[in-house]
């Protein structure tokens, strides 16, 4: 657990925030800019010093009163926006500045779980060395410098890398100080699209290997869906929302809005192929959804977004319709929507959260009422990632 | 051909320049960084006290460091105390008024190399666990080492070609504060233009090749 307590005033800027994260998974930091979300990122490195703020990880206090544990006291990692490595280094001298650094660390701080079989480790470069007994420093670099790709460069001086590339020696020399918490603010918003989308399959791999938490700044909805476990939704320098994802996004008293439009972000896994009709059967709690197959092999976890306008209800189940993803679902609560003709609808599907938006008389015409139980009738569903 | 008290007068103003340069650094650099990187009311005041011997006359140094170092002045009385006499027309009163004379030509490069620097790197620093210390030595030395290398190259040039202040401190004695300025001031005075025209043109191509070799190694612009 993470408690961070951080009050700020300057002129045209404040922040006043309480939060408790979880010590594990990926918690986003999602806001526009200037909603305070990098100042408390760097008031939790101590790169920022908030007088009065209140900082706990995993029972150990970092800053409290007085007391402020400094920067390179704290076992952290962090990526910032712009890469930062030290141009008068290679890449390897870069990487090696950390770990050796990082040797009063404790070594049992194991940032990566054990590697899987090979075949969960798909993509998209897993390596299978063991980390767990002592002296794997080696062992240690060798695994996150092939997690990140970036073993063709470690001789390389950064000025010669390109922006992704410089990115994810970034991301490998902050793994490398054997941090007990990692922290990237924006680690992709100074990329171009391709060089994003280069990263992020990366991230999503470190987020499957990951046993520490990440914070992970960030104003891009993509990036948030397809990293993030739990939510924390930054606006003019209050929290607004903290809570899991999925039952974040759901909130019908406050419409989380990733990207253009309300809606759910699901973990599912990849249960079937169906070659003939190029389809593959994702499973959740709530059931299994058919969506256009990329490929993604049998028995990874992916992510599904599901958008309330492609949820229609239905008190029986509708034979004969086009839509193929057809779940039984209970309704939980109803809430206004943007428009005084529309609701949102919030739906409980195996103990997942789904949002469907129908205008109110649809609603009132179903009888809608917490408790009824209801088809919903998933138009679309689209694979993130 | 220059005479033995040419050389005489090379050697020493090698040596002036060499220690004045070298204490220069270790001064300097501390005064630099804090110059750097504080956000203090007190940076503009000390600034301009940098700054200062680029605008004054050396005869107005010479002059105060003079009345500083002389039998009443503080600094004078203290050296006495301390049993090493006055320090005007001696050399170490000469490095002491070269440091000062200097000081500029050295702290100003390594102040804008380390402001070029910036926070960011030393923020990376820390987040990696490097001690304030340790990522002075590991990240901002070696960043700055452009405004090193001018500051070095200038501090040495300038100290070599300073004549008011040597006159003023130093005086005009053979082996121990004569150095290559005065001896042609004496050359000329004396109209031995032969002798005076060796070691001026020595000193003409001495300054183009420190310089050439400046802007040659560390060509502005060129580096982050």
């Amino acid at each position: 657990m993470i408690e961070a307590r951080f009050k700020l005033d300057y002129p045209g800027f404040s922040l006043d925030v309480d939060l408790s994260l979880p010590s594990r998974g990926i918690t986003a930091l999602f806001g526009h800019s200037g909603s305070g979300k990098t100042t408390l990122l760097r008031a939790i490195a101590g790169l920022e010093r908030v007088p009065g703020g209140r900082l706990i990880c995993d029972g150990e206090t970092w800053q409290e009163g007085d007391f402020f544990l400094p920067t390179h006291r704290r076992p952290i990692g962090y990526v910032f926006q712009e890469a930062s490595l030290f141009p008068h280094l290679t890449v390897q001298g870069n990487l090696d500045y950390g770990s050796k650094r990082a040797t009063h660390r404790p070594a049992s701080a194991d940032i990566l779980s054990p590697p899987r079989s090979q075949n969960q480790l798909a993509a998209p470069h897993g390596s299978g060395v063991g980390l767990g007994r002592p002296g794997a420093d080696f062992a240690r670099l060798e695994r996150i410098v092939d997690l990140l790709g970036i073993g063709h460069l470690l001789d390389r001086k950064p000025d010669r890398l390109s922006g992704g590339e410089r990115q994810r020696v970034a991301i490998a020399r902050a793994l490398l100080a054997r941090p007990r918490l990692l922290l990237m603010d924006e680690p992709l918003a100074a990329l171009d699209l391709a060089r994003k989308e280069e990263i992020l399959p990366y991230l999503e791999q470190l987020h499957e290997e990951l046993d520490i938490p990440l914070l992970y700044v960030s104003h891009a909805p993509d990036e948030v869906a397809r990293l993030a476990d739990h939510l924390v939704v930054l606006d003019a320098g209050r929290a607004l929302a903290s809570g899991p994802l999925t039952e974040t996004l759901a909130r019908l008293d406050l419409p989380i809005r990733l990207g253009e439009d309300a809606g759910v972000v699901l973990d599912v896994t990849v249960a079937a192929h169906d070659a003939q009709w190029h389809l593959a059967r994702v499973d959740f709690p709530g059931g299994g959804l058919w969506v256009r197959d990329k490929g993604i092999p049998v028995g990874r976890h992916v992510r599904v977004r599901i958008l309330a306008r492609d949820v229609s209800l239905a008190r029986e189940r509708i034979e004969g319709s086009s839509i193929v993803n057809s779940l039984p679902a209970t309704v939980t609560a109803l809430g206004d929507d943007a428009h005084p003709a529309l609701c949102l609808v919030r739906l409980d599907c195996g103990g997942v959260p789904l949002l469907a938006r129908l205008t109110h008389r649809s609603a009132a015409a179903l009888g809608l009422a917490p408790g009824l139980a209801v088809w919903a009738q998933i138009k679309a569903v689209a694979l993130i990632g | 051909m220059p005479s033995p008290a040419d050389w005489s007068a090379i050697w020493l103003t090698l040596k002036l320049a060499g220690l004045t340069t070298a204490i220069l650094l270790v001064v300097g650099t501390p005064i630099a960084w804090w110059l750097a990187r504080t956000r203090s009311w007190w940076k503009g005041p000390v600034g301009a006290v940098v700054a200062l011997p680029i605008v004054l006359p050396p005869t107005v140094l010479g002059f105060y460091l003079l009345i500083v170092m002389g039998p009443h002045g503080p600094v004078g009385q203290f050296t006495q105390w301390a049993g090493i006499g006055l320090l005007p027309f001696s050399f170490a009163g000469l490095v002491v008024a070269s440091v000062f004379y200097s000081l500029p030509f050295v702290v100003q490069p390594i102040q804008n190399a380390f402001e070029a620097v910036g926070e960011r790197p030393l923020e990376a620093a820390a987040t990696l666990g490097a001690k304030p210390l340790d990522a002075f030595f590991t990240v901002a030395v070696p960043l700055a080492k452009p405004g090193f290398l001018t500051a070095t190259v200038l501090g040495f040039a300038h100290t070599v070609g300073e004549f008011g202040v040597v006159l003023m401190i130093g005086g005009n004695i053979p082996d121990k504060t004569r150095v290559v300025s005065v001896q042609i001031y004496d050359h000329v005075e004396a109209l031995e233009y032969a002798q005076a025209h060796w070691l001026s043109a020595g000193m003409v191509v001495f300054s183009f090749l420190v310089l050439a070799a400046l802007y040659t190694l560390n060509p502005t612009g060129k580096r982050p």
